[in-house]
């Protein structure tokens, strides 16, 4: 068992390969299977090295999505720690029986006798030129569905860490990884995880407005943050890390402090998780909160070309747009 | 496998199991059970028999029609009744039901409702078992219509190039829930194994002894050549694909001539009359003990409905 804390610089894809090697290290029940994660040293450099250090605890398996995932449900039911790749969470679609009819309901359906001890580590988002079935962002589906965690990790240390919570979580847990972010840096401390599932990080503290924002556009928040901050106005950011369970506390807390709510997602807007915290946002706080708005990508399948993506993706103006007309709605 | 059963104890165990599924008939039909049942009447001597070759650890995964495996595979007949009649039993305290109920405590790793989806989840097990040790080798048992669903054969794949032990018993009942199977499935399940390179074996259903025999011979060729073996069991649906189906699309006179391979018929008019008549009393006896004592168990907890959604 590892206990060194090293915090030194790392990519994010560098950080998801050491939270495997440590949970490996750590728990001999811990298997890690997928597509190409073994021999070819995974498609994104996810598994590099992690097949020649542990053996035949990583190895390939066909591209059987709804076998690789059923799988893991059963050998989680019989002792072992399963941690399944899933090249594209897109990919998530082909076995999705084995997700919500199986392993969501395993625990609760057996009254606790059986349980999902495993992990779905899967990567998402649009990058430039990927097409409608490489793009999309899905957690919103899953949250839906009583009986999973699901996290989106926007930074290195967040991949590192909710990966080791995940994996000594007893019960299962979808963690949508980001290809955009993959190549990104920032310190990385190692050796635990982040100790708490769905607990929220608050990126900065601000008075006006509180943008709850997780994944991809954790970033883009900070930015038009940035940009407002010099007309004047004050933006908490606050990176969720899961959507299941989430921190509602901790959104009701800023919210009621600042009075209007920004919610920004990569996924879809329609249907998408935003509308589930401005609802909760709305029930607690009633006319405490002044103001609220949803940004996300528009209702279209996503295209390819990157004029076209970057058309229907949030991006930095439109939340500096929506952070504008928020603040203007409630002065008129 | 260890002493060969005595067909008197498989006639026994497929008796109980008959007359639960029976009861479980009439409580439908006069409201003690609410929801539909899919009953395995005409199917016991498959899990009678093979449950009679596995070792005392080998995991079971079955389907909606899985009462008789459950039973089978030493799930109490009075936990799966009360389970069956919504109540608190001690296996999911009625949150499953007939269709989706497990025992884990007994080797039964549940019923599945949605057909061919044990397939996958035997595979992990079977891949945990191979990892862990301990000489256990999973049985799944899925319909003939399970063999048209993707995740079966994608299954039967993996787990044939990652060579390991698993059996799977495909129950052909002659039906693909109200369709007879041979208008739905262009090549039987033992010939499409051979495409996988899995190890077939086909057997008649309605012998227990014969399929105990098979099953036997299944579990030591997975051990030996650490490989998945597929056993085609061919039986009789003597009823309805669930316990409300009117069966309006059988020809007239099938269900008659049928009943003449009924594996109950069969095996009582081998054994003496004596030891029939032994087998009935003590069947009779276990079933209405049983049946009591479900009866008499409370109902769910409401207040613990939301309780083991997550651990903790």
């Amino acid at each position: 068992m590892s206990s060194r804390v090293d915090s030194s610089e790392s990519s994010y894809i560098r950080a998801v390969n050491q939270a495997l090697d440590d949970a490996l290290g750590a728990d001999s029940r811990v298997v890690i299977y997928g597509e190409d994660v073994a021999i070819p040293n995974g498609p994104f450099g996810a598994t590099k090295g992690l097949h020649d250090k542990y053996g035949d605890r990583v190895f390939d398996t066909p591209i059987s999505e709804s076998a690789m995932i059923g799988a893991a449900l059963g050998a989680a039911m019989g002792g072992l720690r399963p941690i399944v790749e899933i090249m594209y969470a897109d990919f998530l679609m082909v076995a999705m029986d084995q997700i919500v009819n199986q392993i969501a309901n395993t625990r609760y359906v057996s009254e606790g006798r059986l349980g999902a001890p495993l992990v779905i580590r899967t990567q998402q988002g649009s990058t430039p030129g990927s097409c409608a079935q490489h793009s999309q962002s899905l957690e919103a589906m899953f949250a839906h569905v009583p009986g999973l965690q699901i996290a989106v990790p926007a930074t290195p240390q967040d991949a590192y860490g909710i990966l080791r919570d995940a994996a000594s979580s007893d019960d299962p847990v979808m963690v949508f990884e980001s290809r955009r972010l993959y190549p990104t840096k920032g310190a990385v401390a190692t050796g635990s995880g982040l100790g708490r599932v769905g607990q929220a990080d608050v990126v900065r503290s601000g008075t006006d407005v509180t943008i709850v924002t997780w994944g991809t556009v954790r970033a883009w928040a900070e930015e038009a943050a940035d940009h407002v901050s010099e007309s004047g106005i004050s933006c908490e950011v606050l990176d969720l890390r899961w959507i299941s369970p989430w921190d509602r506390d901790a959104v009701v807390e800023s919210v009621s402090k600042t009075g209007h709510l920004l919610v920004a997602h990569e996924a879809g807007r329609v249907g998408g998780f935003g509308a589930e915290i401005l609802s909760s946002v709305v029930e607690e706080l009633g006319p405490g909160l002044k103001g609220a708005r949803r940004i996300g990508s528009d209702p279209v399948p996503m295209p390819s070309s990157p004029i076209l993506s970057a058309a229907v993706l949030p991006s930095v103006d439109r939340l500096v747009a929506g952070i504008h007309s928020l603040l203007k709605e409630n002065v008129a | 496998m260890t002493a060969p059963p005595s067909l008197e104890d498989l006639y026994l165990r497929m008796l109980q199991i008959r007359l639960i599924e029976e009861e479980l008939l009439r409580a439908v039909q006069d409201g003690r059970v609410t929801g539909s049942t899919h009953l395995c009447i005409g199917q016991e001597a498959i899990p009678v028999g093979t449950c009679a070759a596995l070792g005392p650890n080998d995991p079971v995964v079955a389907t909606y029609r899985g009462h008789g495996w459950a039973l089978s595979r030493g799930v109490p007949a009075e936990e799966l009744l009360a389970e069956v009649f919504g109540r608190d039993s001690d296996l999911n305290g009625g949150r499953a039901g007939s269709a989706y109920l497990s025992g884990p405590q007994y080797g039964f790793y549940g019923e599945n409702s949605i057909v061919g989806a044990g397939v996958p989840i035997a595979l992990g097990l079977a891949m945990a078992c191979n990892r862990l040790g301990g000489n256990r080798i999973p049985v799944v048992s899925i319909g003939d219509g399970a063999m048209n669903q993707g995740n079966v054969h994608e299954s039967l794949n993996m787990a044939s190039v990652l060579n390991i032990p698993l059996i799977v018993v495909v129950e052909n009942n002659g039906y693909v829930e109200m369709t007879p199977s041979a208008t739905l499935t262009a090549v039987p399940a033992a010939a499409r194994a051979a495409a996988y390179s899995i190890i077939a074996m086909e057997v008649d259903g309605n012998d227990p002894l014969a399929v105990a025999a098979t099953v036997s011979d299944a579990r030591e060729a997975a051990l030996q050549k650490s490989a998945p073996v597929l056993v085609e069991a061919h039986t009789r649906r003597l009823g309805g694909h669930y316990s409300g189906d009117a069966q309006q699309y059988r020809p007239a006179g099938e269900l008659e001539g049928w009943r003449a391979t009924d594996p109950l018929t069969l095996a009582r008019s081998q054994l003496t009359s004596e030891a029939a008549a032994r087998c009935e009393q003590q069947a009779e006896g276990a079933v209405s003990a049983a049946l009591a004592l479900a009866e008499g168990m409370p109902t769910p907890n409401v207040e613990e409905v939301m309780t083991h959604v997550f651990s903790g």
